[in-house]
């Protein structure tokens, strides 16, 4: 086809998108100018002014894409037919690959550099990390974010695979997870203001509002009458040095199980009758399915909740910056990385405090996205 | 408690707190005033009594500065003269001084070009360092006018008639608006955190008599004790984002009490450990208050875990007092009882009108002096003048800044104490009127140490470190302050 084309043909196409191209250049460039530039909406009350400067936006966002592209396009056609073909995939996928670049990868590289060039004069470009790891709030930090690690994810999956196998069985079954499930639809920052109530202290002879005091005042008076505890003391769950992580890990385990439950719960649904019954008629107890059969056979699922929570887990920071501030031994790297960043404006600390979130999260997302793959989801 | 009531004090916490916790300058001013949206109503009515904006000194008698009577005589009309200060733009500061500069325009002719200027330090140093300086410049924090003067960027204040302005000024201020004993600063608006807000009809009932030194304060406390009336002390410090900051005010006025001024300088400027002894020395008597058994409502619990705007509802609770004793600054009458749910609805009720009138029910007293050799200090804020040119019109505004007139506005809109001793006591407004005595005996000024210091240790490890202190109910001293001074960058 190509070579039946006439230079009369081919002239006609370039000089077309040597046109369109033009005036889409033109169009976004004034389009951008008159954006950027206050003067133009000064006789205008500010909020008739904003308004209009969206509205611009808005239509220039989005004819400015429909126009680049429709530009892009033609300026491909008038090239060899053999070279539309090629590049025309690269020219569609051009726009993510450019927002992907600027606001992921930039960033990333740039935090990491930043990590290792924001030091004070005559230090080395280690000086952010030797810091970090000598800090003792730091470590307090890091040992932290370990014991969230192990202890979160893995009671999630536990009580989110008991929910699912127990609920499988269940007559209201869409109720009782919707339940368990509803927590996953509020926010951390909501959970932890809701926890932070349940946990609330108030002097021992005040009102107790904390859902946990007063169920423990109510009790423990009975344990009180029974003779089994001298006094019954209100507890400051949130106020006590370093185990006050383990109400907090609560919280997270609130909130993920119903995640689990539901992936789990489908997994347990997918695994087929068939074994189960043969099993079964061979004789094998309840139990004894569910762990040589049904557990084994959603390994995979099992695998990739564990894994998405452990992540979860990791960039934890509203639950603790909300609850305790990071205050009294509870503080996480997340919180650190802001303290660094927006309260003591020291960069270098803060994206450090970044980098070492981001190599901790690596390794777990290789597992979870190979597992994925190998489950046929993201390949 | 109803949940919108709770946001909106939040939100005015976290106003005042964003005040408080941020890096320096004086935003502790607007802190301790938090509830100014109610004052200049208040002020507004009185604006009558101090009324008739003319200069006081009959006319003719003359100001006792040279430059500021040549200006009153017309001799500079014309002439302008820009003012820069950290008054936010549309915030009731810069209204304030707008408003309370205006008679010096009118009778002066000389015209102020008086410009608010958002991220305040930053803007001056580039000004500056440009040679667009402003000819007048408000300045928070004394170590900013000494860097300034330092360099040479300020213009000396020679031409002052310093023996009036010595007489005029309370000493300390007058000293430190001094650099290497040349006079560069003229203070002009100040605060005041050290007080002590008390039950006074329960006082009265008790036979409680507000005590002036620290014995006194101890045996009130015992006192309370042993007479089976609760705890003496209502403390708390959970303040969300920047839990701990109440203590760490206690450390600073309790410091300025028991140790020398400069001490207290070398301590924020990290010239001496964070954990001197002169500091442990000071920690130990904040402990006595706080740890001591029965002293404070709840114990260390509930000076963790407790909101600051709640401290003081046992002082409140029906049938008397069960705390007496709350260190906290004037802003705090806002949260008392049912004040912050009556604030929440009415937001521009004046404080007459609110169910727990200040001064009224509860007031406040000096806290007391510890050591006699150390004065009577206050911990707090103050802001003074700096000129960057010397013209004579520059001169008048400055010497005009030294005249009760340049107050005489702002006191009546509120929320404004005059270092001046020359501003007559009834042109203040309760709690005002309290506060000013406390400036006019001022033996020192302290500046909120925590504002000072690097913010990873004065809004970091200072605030965690007292945290962990209370935790461990005192027990732990030398550790968290070890620990606050091991946190000093480098």
């Amino acid at each position: 086809m190509a070579e039946a084309m006439t230079s009369n043909q081919t002239g006609f196409k370039v000089l077309r998108a040597l046109v369109v191209a033009a005036i889409t250049f033109v169009i976004l460039w004034l389009g951008l100018r008159f954006l950027s530039n206050p003067v133009a909406f000064q006789n205008f009350p500010p909020t008739v002014s904003k308004l209009i400067q969206a509205l611009i936006a808005v239509v220039l966002g989005v004819v400015g894409i429909w126009a680049l592209f429709y530009a892009g396009n033609t300026i491909l056609e008038a090239l060899p037919s053999r070279a539309t073909e090629i590049l025309r995939p690269y020219l569609f996928v051009l726009p993510a690959v450019a927002v992907v670049g600027l606001y992921l990868i930039y960033p990333t590289v740039d935090t990491v550099a930043t990590s290792f060039t924001e030091v004070p004069e005559d230090a080395g470009p280690f000086f952010n990390y030797q810091e970090a790891f000598t800090n003792p709030d730091v470590l307090t930090a890091l040992r932290n974010n370990f014991i969230w690690l192990l202890v979160a994810p893995l009671v999630s999956v536990v009580i989110g695979l008991i929910f699912a196998g127990l609920v499988d069985r269940v007559r209201l079954e869409s109720l009782a997870k919707s339940f368990v499930f509803m927590p996953l639809a509020i926010s951390f920052v909501g959970a932890a203001v809701i926890w932070k109530f349940v946990y609330a202290w108030k002097p021992a002879g005040q009102p107790q509002i904390g859902l946990l005091n007063a169920f423990w005042m109510w009790a423990g008076g009975f344990l009180v009458d029974w003779g089994w505890i001298e006094q019954v003391e209100p507890i400051p769950w949130l106020q006590i040095p370093f185990w006050t992580t383990f109400p907090l890990i609560g919280i997270m385990i609130w909130l993920q199980v119903g995640f689990a439950m539901v992936v789990l719960s489908a997994a347990i649904k997918g695994v087929p009758t068939e074994l189960t019954e043969a099993a079964r008629i061979d004789g094998a107890t309840e139990r004894q399915i569910f762990f040589k059969i049904t557990v084994p056979s959603i390994w995979g699922a099992l695998l990739t909740v564990y894994t998405t929570i452990a992540i979860a887990v990791l960039k934890v920071f509203d639950i603790v910056f909300v609850t305790t501030g990071g205050n009294l031994d509870t503080s996480v790297v997340a919180v650190r990385m802001y303290q660094e960043m927006f309260r003591y404006r020291n960069f270098g600390q803060a994206t450090t405090m970044a980098v070492i979130l981001l190599v901790a999260v690596i390794p777990i997302m290789v597992v979870n996205i190979r597992n994925l793959r190998r489950q046929g989801v993201g390949a | 408690m109803k949940n919108r009531t709770w946001l909106a004090l939040l939100l005015v916490l976290g106003l005042v707190l964003a005040a408080c916790g941020d890096g320096g300058s004086a935003d502790t001013t607007e802190g301790g005033e938090a509830p100014a949206t109610t004052e200049p109503a208040d002020g507004g009515t009185d604006t009558t009594e101090g009324g008739d904006t003319g200069t006081t000194g009959a006319p003719g008698e003359g100001t006792g500065y040279t430059e500021l009577d040549q200006a009153l005589a017309g001799e500079f009309e014309g002439t302008s003269v820009t003012v820069w200060a950290q008054w936010l733009p549309e915030s009731v500061e810069a209204a304030n001084f707008t408003a309370t500069i205006q008679p010096f325009i009118d009778q002066t002719g000389i015209q102020v070009d008086f410009q608010p200027t958002p991220d305040y330090e930053t803007a001056l140093q580039v000004a500056v360092d440009g040679g667009n300086a402003p000819d007048i410049a408000q300045i928070a924090q004394p170590g900013k006018m000494h860097q300034y003067a330092e360099a040479g960027s300020l213009a000396p204040l020679d031409f002052f008639n310093v023996e009036k302005l010595e007489a005029d000024m309370v000493p300390a201020f007058f000293e430190l608006g001094h650099y290497n004993d040349t006079l560069y600063g003229i203070y002009y608006k100040t605060d005041v955190k050290s007080i002590v807000w008390y039950p006074v009809q329960a006082f009265a009932d008790n036979g409680y008599e507000v005590p002036t030194t620290w014995d006194e304060l101890i045996a009130l406390s015992d006192q309370i004790i042993a007479d089976g009336n609760g705890n003496p002390w209502c403390i708390s410090i959970e303040s969300q984002e920047a839990d701990g900051w109440v203590a760490t005010d206690w450390m600073e006025d309790i410091l300025l009490r028991t140790a020398p001024y400069e001490v207290y300088n070398q301590w924020i400027n990290h010239e001496i450990p964070f954990n001197d002894p002169e500091v442990l020395e000071a920690a130990d008597y904040m402990s006595q208050i706080w740890f001591t058994p029965d002293y404070a409502y709840g114990g260390n619990t509930y000076i963790n875990a407790t909101w600051i705007g709640e401290t003081q509802d046992p002082m409140f609770a029906e049938g008397g007092p069960q705390c007496w004793m709350q260190k906290q600054a004037a802003w705090i009458g806002g949260f008392w009882g049912e004040n912050r749910d009556f604030i929440a609805n009415n937001p521009d009720a004046p404080p007459s009108e609110w169910p727990n009138v200040p001064g009224e029910d509860v007031d406040f007293f000096y806290f007391p002096q510890i050591e006699e050799e150390f004065g009577t200090p206050v911990l707090g804020a103050a802001d003074m003048f700096v000129a960057f040119a010397d013209r004579p019109e520059v001169r008048a505004l400055l010497e005009w800044f030294a005249t009760p007139e340049a107050a005489q506005g702002w006191i009546e809109r509120g929320g404004f104490l005059s270092p001046l001793t020359t501003v007559p006591a009834e042109w203040y407004t309760y709690p005002n009127d309290g506060l000013s005595v406390m400036v006019q005996n001022a033996t020192n000024v302290g500046f909120d140490a925590s504002d000072l210091m690097p913010a990873s240790v004065g809004a970091g490890t200072f605030w965690s470190g007292m945290i962990d202190w209370v935790a461990a109910n005192g027990e732990n001293t030398e550790e968290v302050f070890q620990a606050i001074e091991d946190s000093w960058p480098s």
